[in-house]
């Protein structure tokens, strides 16, 4: 069936088809119905747009720029490639985008502390730096394992005024963190907003990450037409949870032109038991608030997920992201770590910007679709953020010593 | 007349609270959780909250989380469950059997089928913790077909205008959940429980049971005088946990000193005055 828009989603349940949901324990449900009446006020509330602008002009630095990468289209020699610079925001990528939206919001519900979880970092840094902006008390919970390998970004975090909790249960990796901060959450339900980094979590969050993130998309649009004076032909994005992806893409949803490319975690192969491609290797399941896919056993126990890349390194997926892909609006594929490692690196030669690992996975799948296709097609990569977290990890998986 | 009604019936006509205890199935592995179970009636226990583990229990606190990590690593699945429940069953027809977890494994296992194997295997409540009102239906209607209660739970967040909703399609009995937080954390006062017992009777007529924070025979003894039903989970579990060696395998002895500990939280739920 072909639907006249793909944009209205979720519904007032806040389902995306029969994904989202709120799957939360009862405590938290007057106060997750609490959220989503504030940030619906809170849309129509001019006050609360205005400053929300005036953060995203002055503090992030938005609009971002829409880039034009010469270079590497000449290496590939195929389509025209544009990069979406979210990562020249401040705090380095597209996180900070949702995280100043949701800190206006538990402002504006009284609210005195703020949570995350965080992977790679960056939505965690995103989270510190808006509750130091705002005075709001910051707690981040980080996997003992991704804590070890990024380890700038917790320097950052602390620098900024917030408590890191090293999370060792299970595999101490992103999953187990958004464990821990809904333990949390749920014992100080009284003073706590959580701010959840991705476009999961119980309705409302998907539906309102995306929409602070749609920012991406609605610069992106504006941008193309200015430099190219049409639509492109193709989007392409990395996706473990899927704010950044989500972001660019839904905006063009409703474009059927324009082709869009999620692209997961491959790990060391989705043939394998060591990779974050929850579409291509899950199954639908429960977990974290709402209905989507999820990598697990078939007792229904989440399996680790394994990519290179921390911020992708997550068993599940946005329920939008699933709904997307059953409707076939969206194309999910994915990249290995080593292709992802490739894209690092040949960005950083031919365009001299250090990707983060999370969006050399979209990278790596524009280096496989550009020789392919015509000098006119246009494609928008969303360069979601940098790679100078990242340093460390990309020297020991190339063997070099720092 | 289900278990559970039956099991309420008996203990208002006796004028006491039930004792109701909480255990992870498999945890430290299959046979000695089943002897724990078994053991649990005539250790006092008058319904069993059985765990169905799963690796993401993000509504538990450390010691319940344990134990799941436990139950898996043992070899516990969704099918080890149901069997504990089968063997237990095979000895006993009268103690109710809740089994207790999250979605996902009762999702991946099939709902219906799910509810048909609980049934059959003698298991009479379930509570899903992860799993509102608003979402419960599609497990809620077959569990009810196949005789099962969902047990739905309250807590300090469920205001006057909350109740209504989560008591609506409620049956078995009232879980109040009495603390914000995670299992095995803080103490709720014995005044906040009885107060907030009477303001959910005030919306019901189904017995009120009250978990979280309950660990000494004394705690159960306060909160058997002011409501239908005193859940112990964490404290149990804590205990299972100490008596296990580096390799997570029992020590002899610790089923008997599991069970006797049980058997003091029990006199305390008896000796409540009411």
């Amino acid at each position: 069936m072909v639907l006249n828009s793909y944009r209205t989603g979720p519904d007032e349940k806040g389902h995306f088809g029969k994904f989202g949901g709120r799957y939360v324990s009862e405590t938290l449900m007057p106060l997750v119905h609490k959220v989503e009446a504030a940030y619906r006020e809170a849309i129509q509330d001019p006050a609360y747009l205005k400053e929300l602008d005036e953060l995203n002009r002055v503090y992030i630095g938005r609009p971002s720029p829409l880039y034009f990468a010469e270079r590497l289209t000449e290496e590939l020699g195929g389509a025209k490639i544009y990069f979406k610079r979210e990562e020249l925001n401040h705090t380095g990528a597209h996180k900070i985008n949702h995280a100043i939206g949701q800190v206006l919001l538990a402002k504006r519900m009284g609210k005195t502390r703020v949570i995350a979880e965080t992977g790679a970092g960056q939505h965690g840094v995103a989270t510190a730096t808006v509750a130091a902006r705002f005075g709001l008390k910051c707690t981040v919970f980080m996997g003992a394992v991704d804590i070890e390998r990024q380890k700038p970004n917790v320097f950052r975090m602390k620098l900024l005024g917030a408590e890191v909790k090293p999370v060792t249960s299970g595999s101490a990796t992103l999953k187990d963190a958004m464990n821990d901060a809904l333990r949390d959450w749920v014992t100080n339900v009284h003073d706590t907003f959580y701010i959840i980094g991705t476009v999961a979590g119980p309705h409302p969050y998907p539906m309102m990450v995306r929409d602070f993130q749609s920012i991406i998309g609605r610069e992106t649009r504006e941008q193309i037409m200015a430099a190219e004076g049409r639509l492109p032909d193709s989007l392409v994005a990395c996706v473990g949870g899927g704010s950044n992806a989500i972001g660019l893409f839904h905006p063009f949803l409703d474009d059927k032109e324009v082709d869009m490319f999620a692209v997961e975690a491959a790990g060391h192969g989705v043939d394998t038991d060591k990779h974050a491609a929850s579409i291509a290797g899950g199954a639908p399941g429960v977990l974290h608030g709402n209905r989507t896919y999820l990598l697990q056993n078939a007792d229904g126990q989440i399996t680790e997920a394994h990519s290179i890349s921390a911020g992708l390194d997550y068993p599940g997926i946005g329920p939008e992201h699933v709904w997307l892909h059953e409707q076939g609006r969206v194309n999910y594929v994915s990249a290995t770590d080593k292709e992802a490692l490739d894209a690092f690196q040949m960005c950083c030669r031919t365009e001299g910007i250090i990707p983060a690992l999370e969006s050399s996975h979209a990278l790596a799948h524009v280096i496989r679709m550009a020789p392919e296709l015509p000098r006119e097609h246009i494609c928008v990569l969303n360069m979601s953020g940098r790679g100078d977290k990242d340093i460390f990890t990309v020297a020991e998986a190339l063997g070099a010593e720092i | 007349m289900s278990r559970l009604t039956a099991c309420f019936d008996r203990l208002r006509a006796e004028n006491r609270a039930a004792f109701i205890t909480f255990v992870t199935a498999s945890d430290p592995d299959f046979d000695t959780s089943l002897e724990i179970v078994a053991g649990m009636p005539d250790a006092g226990a008058d319904i069993i909250e059985l765990g169905m583990p799963f690796t993401d229990p993000s509504a538990d606190g450390p010691a319940i989380d344990r134990a799941a990590q436990r139950a898996l690593a043992a070899g516990g699945s969704m099918v080890k469950t149901l069997e504990i429940v089968r063997r237990f069953r095979a000895g006993n027809d009268s103690t109710p059997i809740v089994l207790m977890g999250y979605f996902n494994p009762v999702y991946a296992y099939g709902i219906e089928r799910f509810c048909a194997d609980a049934a059959n295997a003698g298991a009479d409540g379930l509570i899903i913790v992860d799993l509102p009102p608003e979402e419960d239906e599609e497990l809620r209607i077959p569990a009810n077909k196949a005789g099962i209660d969902v047990i739905r739970l309250a807590t300090p967040t469920s205001d006057d205008e909350r109740l209504p909703t989560i008591l609506s399609g409620a049956s078995g009995f009232v879980y109040y959940v009495a603390v914000a937080g995670v299992t095995g954390g803080k103490s709720a006062t014995a005044d906040d429980i009885g107060a907030a017992v009477e303001r959910i009777k005030s919306h019901t007529d189904l017995p009120v049971a009250v978990g979280f924070g309950i660990r000494t025979p004394e705690q159960a003894k306060a909160v058997a005088e002011v409501a239908d039903a005193a859940v112990v989970g964490s404290a149990i579990v804590s205990l299972i946990e100490g008596g296990l060696d580096d390799d997570n395998k029992p020590g002899k002895g610790m089923s008997k000193d599991v069970l006797a500990f049980t058997r003091k939280l029990a006199d305390g739920v008896r000796s409540a005055k009411r």
